[in-house]
């Protein structure tokens, strides 16, 4: 049956299927072929809008590790819905923006692999009902992104710009894995359906909080707020496809869609409502800020995006609050702030992802994103221009673009909640609409920035690559569709507002009961009113800081670079890779003995404080089977020849002791009735003296060891130390028979592998397996010692490796 | 008996790791064929010794010894042939290429 788990599934297997097929697909075709999955699953998904909008859900179940409550559930409600609209629906013309953007002899698969990874780990985010589901999808968009970034690997920036978002993404993912497990230690389940059933039991909970945090922490770094924004200015050295998908449609929003999904769980309390709200404005402001002295196109834009998201993030603080009220007819007065949350989700991704491309159309077409170096594009590019003219009025919150008006419905919430006497809002309330409406007149500023700087002014052909001209048509398609849908949207915002987004509205509050109504009738003209002026004023005074931009630019100076989070995060890791380095070179010597040292005494210790703590040490002579004097001699030869090797001069006599050691061995197998083991060791002790005779011939004399007298003292504490700790564990073990020997089973060699001689029955039956693969290790070390004596080192060789 | 063989091997593998911490290449290698010497002693003591018969079933006593450690120590004999021979020849290489059979002048460069 196909279901959404298996719409999730999709994008992986095309994945796995496009490296078998890319050869015999022409270069040309494989962007449409990857084309069709998100075309076919955005349809799909689009014709549950008419079942979601009368408030149903669908769940199904994949059993994965159900013993633990870890199962693949997927849940389509009316939240997850939107994401995945616009996850397919980006996506699809994403790909076809790539398929003329990038050059035919780029690793093309790689780079649809790639994206179809992140396609498949963004829906499954989206679309997992189970926490631990979540994250693993959470972090495969993570790690998606950083493979992306670094496509052009070979670029220094798309090295360190990938490297920052995963170590900032993958460390806020698993803050993010801890506060759901503490999720789960609080209730019990990794569902969060049923986690939000019984979010009554545990708000209380000491671990509410902390997890609370963490979750967040997951939720900021990967929707790059405030102070964690610093990895997505760098993320844009990745092809301009993936900026325009990942990094402003798509994976920057599961932050936010990690938000909206737990207010029901964590809303409705102070620090949810200030951590959230307060993170939000400050990034907003902050990089709206930031963004007008960017120079880089995709670098401005790429802090408008951070900008943004910090403005759709405050929207669902500030929605929490309604949460603190329960259901009522004036809830709806915050609840609202939710709807222009998610509705801003939705025009934010029409109007940047717009922007993206055009602005890659214009890197593509001159080969410059520079403004300094950019301007009177207009009349080379007309439609490039309408496009951008459309794209940064609709983010400025000019009328007759979508973004007019979700920008005045964030005026109208945030002017509600500063009206609030809750949370200490009756304090610094009345700051809120204050910073909202500065960091409204800075997105008016730098919008204007990406349109007249670029299009206007000089035409500098000089400082161009390229003759600047419209791209083809089909690079052109995509921004025009989502350019088209921004004028859509703002002449028929209903048909979203009832279809999509009201139904998202029950997701996130789900108390208050399935059947109330809590989507907003969206207006273009409510009369000359508060929010309307505020516009009025944004625009006015945004014209005026655009003009006078040269004279008060030298503000951000008063900024040293010395003090940025970048150069905080710079010298941490600099830092931290100065200490791993030291730590590591303290220990790894390079020494052989200073390892063997490690392992030695590693040895002594845990065995030997093992054997104590256990009392596992038992000594009894009382079983031993009685020596007699020829046994004795033996082992006092071998004990004489053992410790003479130490303290022999010459080499020679040192192998000849050694060969003592190895035929009185030879002995004793005779007398522990092992007649095999005592042939195979006459003949292979013979063949090792030999050899180590034969090596003396090529090796010099060895001289007399020249330790100091630590060195030596500590090399004879560690010998007699292992032998001692070897000696006990012996004896220890010789008198706890834990179990019957399965000798027994063996003396029935005849009748099971036709063999007289157990021994040979063993090795060349029972484990004969074992016996084949020994040979194989034989073979091996006899072409290692071949080729080891045969091959020369090539003439020139060592001369590179110096180099 | 038993107890005398485990103190052999035990004052075997002191020496095999005395050998094993010097300087000299070759020592280290005699260090380590002597600890796969008093390994086989260890195994063989742990099997239990001088019970019963050899294992050969011709001889149709009434209780054999136990095999199975045999049948562990010919593998691990012929194992440490190979190993020991490989190390010799490594030793012989790298005495050809680097003119030293001396591990703290073997360690490579100095100044990574």
């Amino acid at each position: 049956m196909f279901t959404v788990n298996l719409a999730i599934m999709i994008p992986f297997i095309a994945a796995l299927i496009i490296p078998l097929v890319h050869k015999k697909v022409s270069r040309s075709y494989i962007g449409w072929v990857v084309f069709i999955v998100p075309a076919a699953l955005f349809v799909y998904l689009a014709s549950f809008i008419p079942s979601m909008a009368e408030g149903n859900t669908i769940v199904h179940t994949w059993n994965w590790i159900p013993s633990i409550g870890i199962n693949f559930t997927s849940y389509l409600d009316g939240l997850s819905m939107i994401f995945g609209l616009l996850i397919t629906g980006v996506g699809a013309l994403v790909v076809i923006y790539s398929i003329y953007y990038l050059d035919h002899d780029e690793m093309l698969y790689h780079f649809y692999v790639y994206l179809l990874i992140f396609m498949g780990g963004m829906l499954g985010v989206v679309f997992s009902d189970n926490i631990m589901v979540l994250y693993l999808f959470w972090e495969m968009t993570s790690i998606s992104s950083f493979l992306l970034i670094a496509f052009w690997y070979h670029r220094k920036q798309s090295r360190y710009g990938a490297q920052k978002s995963f170590l900032i993404t993958v460390g806020g993912g698993f803050a993010m894995l801890a506060g759901f497990i503490m999720l789960y230690v609080m209730t019990g389940t990794f569902s969060i359906r049923e986690i939000i059933a019984s979010v009554d039991d545990i708000s209380a909970h000491a671990l509410f909080i902390p997890a609370m945090a963490l979750v967040l922490l997951g939720a900021f770094t990967k929707s790059a707020q405030f102070p964690f924004h610093i990895w997505l200015p760098d993320a844009m050295e990745a092809p301009t496809p993936v900026s325009a998908y990942l990094h402003s449609a798509t994976m920057v929003k599961a932050g936010i869609y990690l938000v909206a999904r737990f207010t029901p769980v964590f809303g409705g309390g102070e620090i949810w409502f200030w951590i959230i709200t307060g993170v939000g404005f400050i990034t907003m402001i902050w990089a709206s800020f930031n963004a007008i002295r960017q120079t880089d196109l995709k670098a401005l834009l790429a802090y408008s995006t951070v900008s943004q998201l910090g403005l759709i993030m405050s929207l669902f603080g500030m929605g929490s609050a309604a949460l603190y009220f329960g259901y009522s007819a004036e809830s709806v007065v915050y609840t609202q702030a939710t709807f222009a949350a998610l509705f801003h989700l939705v025009n934010h991704s029409t109007f940047k992802g717009a922007l993206f491309m055009v602005i890659g159309i214009v890197d593509h077409e001159v080969g410059t994103r520079d403004i300094r170096r950019l301007g009177g594009l207009i009349s080379f590019m007309p439609i490039s221009f309408t496009i951008t003219l459309i794209g940064s009025f609709s983010m400025a919150g000019v009328p007759l673009f979508n973004g007019f008006l979700s920008k005045e419905m964030f005026l109208t919430a945030v002017l509600n909640i500063s009206k609030l006497n809750i949370f200490s809002l009756e304090n610094i309330g009345a700051m809120l609409p204050v910073i909202a409406w500065v960091a409204s007149v800075f997105t008016f500023v730098y919008s204007m920035i990406i349109v007249f700087k670029t299009f206007f002014g000089k035409y500098k052909e000089e400082k161009l690559e390229h003759q600047a001209d419209e791209p083809k048509m089909g690079m052109l398609i995509p921004p025009i569709i989502l350019a088209v849908l921004v004028v859509v949207i703002f002449f028929f915002p209903n048909i979203l507002g009832n279809y999509v987004l009201s139904p998202a509205m029950s997701s996130i509050y789900p108390g208050f009961g399935p059947n109330v109504d809590l989507g907003v009738e969206i207006e273009q003209w409510h009369g000359f009113n508060t929010e309307l002026w505020m516009t009025i004023g944004i625009i006015i005074t945004g014209i005026v800081l655009y003009l006078l931009l040269k004279y008060w630019k030298g503000i951000f100076r008063l900024f040293p670079r010395r003090f940025s989070f970048n150069r905080l995060y710079d010298n941490a890791l600099l830092f931290i890779e100065n200490r791993t380095t030291n730590i590591t070179n303290m220990y790894m010597t390079g020494y052989l003995r200073d390892y063997l040292t490690y392992i030695f005494l590693f040895f002594i210790g845990a065995a030997g404080i093992t054997l104590i703590y256990t009392g596992a040490f038992t000594f009894d002579v009382s079983n031993d089977v009685p020596v007699s004097m020829f046994e004795l001699i033996m082992v006092v030869i071998m004990l004489g020849a053992g410790i003479s090797i130490l303290f022999v001069k010459s080499r020679l006599a040192a192998v000849l002791l050694y060969g003592v050691l190895g035929f009185a061995i030879a002995v004793f197998f005779v007398i522990f009735r092992a007649p095999d083991l005592a042939l195979t060791q006459l003949v292979v002790e013979t063949i090792t003296t030999v050899l180590f005779l034969a090596c003396f011939y090529f090796l010099p004399e060895w001289k007399k060891e020249e330790h100091d007298g630590r060195t030596k003292m500590t090399n004879i504490i560690i010998s007699v130390g292992t032998g001692l700790v070897f000696i006990l564990i012996a004896l220890g073990v010789q008198h706890g028979q834990l179990f019957e020997s399965i000798s027994r089973y063996f003396e029935d060699a005849y009748e099971l592998a036709g063999g007289m001689n157990i021994v040979n029955a063993i090795l060349g039956d029972f484990r004969a397996f074992d016996t084949m693969l020994e040979v194989f290790v034989l073979v091996i070390a006899g072409m290692g010692v071949f080729s080891l004596i045969k091959l020369k080192s090539r003439k020139g060789g060592r001369k590179i490796e110096d180099q | 008996m038993e107890t005398i063989i485990i103190i052999l091997a035990g004052v075997l593998v002191s020496v095999a790791t005395y050998l094993v911490l010097s300087k000299n290449l070759i020592r280290v290698i005699l260090g380590t064929s002597i600890f796969s010497h008093a390994a086989h002693l260890l195994i063989m003591t742990m099997g239990g010794l001088k019970e019963g018969s050899s294992p050969l079933l011709g001889e149709e006593a009434a209780t054999y010894t136990d095999a199975l450690p045999q049948a562990l120590i010919l593998t691990a004999i012929v194992i440490s042939f190979g190993v020991t021979s490989f190390f010799l020849v490594i030793a012989y290489r790298a005495y050809q290429e680097t003119n030293t059979d001396n591990l703290d002048i073997l360690r490579g460069i100095k100044d990574e």
